[in-house]
């Protein structure tokens, strides 16, 4: 137990407050990124050091640790370089980048070069597929990398550099990124503001700014109906079917429908909207049935 | 670059993400002086139940995926009931393809966090959690500082603008489990536990976080409140279509000239936001895309103008999804991007349900065996029959998820994978691979 210091304890105390004081459970995945900033990895005694301060037992924190991909179960080096080898990454380039790093590193999936600098692992999609193929160290962005540029940036942080993100802040080393995973600020001067976007974020803006477009008709003070205002207005409309239905009887075909437009308003929904909540098991279900019965 | 039509550049609606062009937007400063925490102001002022009924009245539907109403998920919280509520967000964007939760979350984390407000104020939560994926490093960090800047000026915490309401923010970051965008699986994964999905009913509005009545929403849905909120539901509904209003990031990946996140009116067309992102890349045509993410039935160059939202999308046999239109050409194979996707699905099945766990897992072993050039035509039919057994038979959309690029590439494009079996296409993984590199 003697690896994790009085700050480490400190820091967990602070991570369990953080939430309501019957569930102190919620902390697990915070903490394991704290321990795994201390020694690199989910080690034994981190499993250990997270059971104790939770009241928990090893196997129940193991069964977590194991099951989340950012958990490393052993020895990590300084830079995690993940690189997207999903399919859209892959088909513009991402398998040759990180076959080629592989091939030049010497190492393969989830392995350490023998100097302790670089862990490798092909990753799924990184959420940036308007930039790929990218490739991230400690989770920040190199996007558009090929063989060579990729090649370039491993080569600096093998000679003691730090090659600047494309996107993202200067990098840190994977020890200190995981004490922001745990929840903490990143303290270092500058490094949130660091990282503007780049133009494929920004290119349908620009479309709109370069021609003028803005969606019209926005007016912030816009009064928010109260509900007593809108029963009000429902109370009003339903009248004002009623008198119509009374003059309809000389003219019912335009009652007819002035009862419907009434109706329409009272009913305030859309009728296909009254699904069990938020399914999305079911919603995809029933999409994927009614293609299957199109066949 | 020829420029786009009028009527096509008409279909832009820069809304959510207008401040993405400022420069500090994230900064709460920079953001008080573009309408920022105005709406929180203006929600404060009005009764809660107002404000559920002004977010139905917009038709507002989720932005996550499943299009569900978000108004209506907001109503289904109990009142009165005495037990402590949450509103959680969704921010473990991971459905490959989607890359539009990041950019708004670094560029303008504010709008997420003033939404956040807005929506426990209205459904009476006073503990709220933004769970975010954990890869997502600057996003979270760019988060967790607009939330310590909206705790200084008083926008969370204790008594918020005197107003009496009380609300804590936690930015939760994951540990890299794709399942845990699932809903269920993200509750339990907040709860800490491994992240598997729930049985339901009973559903989070009643049983959620903690057992808890609990609203989960995504990034964009949450991030649109502010705007109806100061706009309006009419002015909302002036975008989209007349059951899928609003604003809609729609983000172009592949082999298009100009890739990017372009904000379209709901409804707008493949060919139309072709147009605005300048074509394909020179030498390449259309092929097959993804209408919303892996997950989402493939479409061909038969489907351009096929209106992007939740019904057009549905009534052509695909899903609206996360709108991340993923673009392949006449250079990319379909089997192979199918292999891709499978062997992410295997990769990130939780184990709780064995159609899923097992059938990626025996899926990805055989288009290995396709793609080496050592498969058989009974492999199509095993494919088929696979899918079968997965879809509406896993625990949760994961595995449904999984079978979408199988069979709607087995549907479009049988031929290549006749073409890989009857020798026609050279192999495109070697022996060496079959092993496994992956």
């Amino acid at each position: 137990m003697s690896v994790f210091t009085e700050q480490t304890r400190e820091r967990a105390r602070e991570i369990i407050a953080r939430y309501p004081a019957d569930r102190s459970r919620s902390a697990l995945l915070p903490l394991l990124h704290l321990v795994q900033s201390e020694e690199g990895y989910v080690s034994p005694s981190g499993v250990e050091f997270c059971a104790e301060v939770l009241g928990l037992n090893k196997a129940q924190v193991g069964a977590v640790a194991t099951f989340y991909t950012m958990y490393k179960r052993k020895p990590t080096g300084d830079y995690l370089v993940s690189v997207c080898t999903n399919t859209m990454c892959n088909v513009l380039g991402g398998q040759e980048v990180y076959d080629t790093l592989a091939e030049h590193l010497g190492v393969g999936h989830d392995e350490t070069t023998a100097d302790g600098t670089v862990t490798l692992e092909h990753a799924e999609c990184l959420a940036a597929c308007d930039y790929g193929p990218v490739m991230t160290v400690n989770y920040d962005f190199f996007d558009g990398v090929d063989p060579q540029t990729a090649l370039g940036v491993v080569e600096e942080l093998r000679s003691g550099g730090r090659p600047m993100p494309t996107r993202g802040a200067r990098l840190c080393t994977l020890k200190e990124m995981s004490v922001q995973l745990a929840g903490f600020a990143d303290e270092r001067e500058g490094a949130v503001a660091d990282g503007g976007p780049g133009e494929p974020t920004l290119r349908g803006l620009r479309l709109a700014e370069q021609h003028g477009i803005s969606v019209p008709g926005y007016d912030p003070n816009t009064p928010i109906r109260s509900k007593a205002e809108a029963d009000r207005a429902a109370a009003e409309a339903k009248a004002q079917a009623d008198a119509d239905k009374a003059a309809a009887e000389a003219e019912a075909k335009r009652a007819e429908a002035a009862k419907a437009q009434a109706a329409g308003v009272a009913a305030n929904p859309p009728a296909s909207d009254g699904k069990p909540a938020g399914d999305d098991a079911d919603a995809q279900e029933r999409s994927l049935k009614e293609a299957e019965a199109q066949q | 670059m020829t420029t786009p039509r009028p009527e096509t550049l008409a279909k832009l609606t820069p809304v959510l993400t207008k401040r993405w062009l400022s420069p500090d937007a994230w900064r709460i400063g920079t953001y008080e002086k573009l309408d920022g925490y105005a709406a929180l102001r203006k929600a404060l002022k009005a009764h809660p139940d107002d404000l559920i009924q002004l977010i139905k009245d917009s038709g507002l539907r989720g932005r996550g995926g499943a299009g569900f109403p978000t108004g209506l998920k907001w109503g289904f919280i109990p009142q009165g009931d005495g037990k402590p509520h949450y509103l959680v967000v969704n921010a473990d964007e991971g459905e490959p393809g989607t890359c539009k939760d990041l950019p708004l979350m670094t560029h303008d984390p504010h709008s997420l966090v003033e939404g956040v407000i807005i929506g426990s104020y209205a459904i009476r939560a006073s503990r709220a959690y933004i769970y975010i994926r954990g890869e997502a490093v600057h996003a979270a960090r760019r988060l967790r500082n607009a939330v310590q800047e909206a705790y200084a000026k008083g926008y969370l915490g204790r008594d918020i603008l005197g107003s009496g309401f009380d609300l804590e923010l936690v930015v939760h970051s994951g540990a890299g489990a794709y399942i845990c965008g699932e809903e269920t699986a993200l509750l339990d994964s907040l709860e800490g536990f491994r992240g598997q999905p729930r049985l339901r009913p009973p559903f989070p509005a009643t049983h959620g976080l903690y057992a808890s009545p609990t609203v989960v929403n995504n990034v964009g849905t949450i991030a649109s409140v502010p705007y109806i909120v100061l706009g309006g539901a009419d002015w909302w509904k002036t975008m989209g279509t007349e059951k899928s209003s609003g604003p809609m990031i729609y983000s172009l990946s592949g082999r298009v000239a100009n890739p990017g996140q372009y904000e379209c009116t709901m409804g707008v067309t493949l060919r139309e936001l072709l147009e605005l992102a300048g074509g394909m890349q020179p030498g390449h045509n259309l092929r097959f895309w993804t209408p919303g993410g892996s997950s989402t039935p493939l479409l061909t160059a038969e489907h351009l103008d096929v209106p992007l939202d939740f019904e057009g999308v549905a009534a052509a046999g695909s899903i609206l999804g996360t709108t991340a239109t993923q673009i392949f050409s006449d250079q990319d194979c379909p089997v192979y991007a199918t292999y891709r996707w499978l062997e992410f699905y295997h990769h990130e099945s939780c184990g709780k349900c064995t159609p899923c766990r097992e059938g990626n897992y025996w899926m990805v072993r055989v288009y290995r065996r396709i793609l080496a050039g050592q498969g058989t035509h009974e492999d199509l039919d095993t494919l088929l029959d696979t899918c079968d057994n997965i879809l509406g038979r896993s625990f949760c959309g994961l595995g449904d998820g999984a079978t979408s690029s199988v069979t709607s590439s087995l549907k479009y494009f049988k031929q290549d994978y006749l073409d890989y079996i009857e020798g026609r296409t050279a192999p495109k993984l070697s022996d060496k691979q079959l092993v496994g590199a992956h």
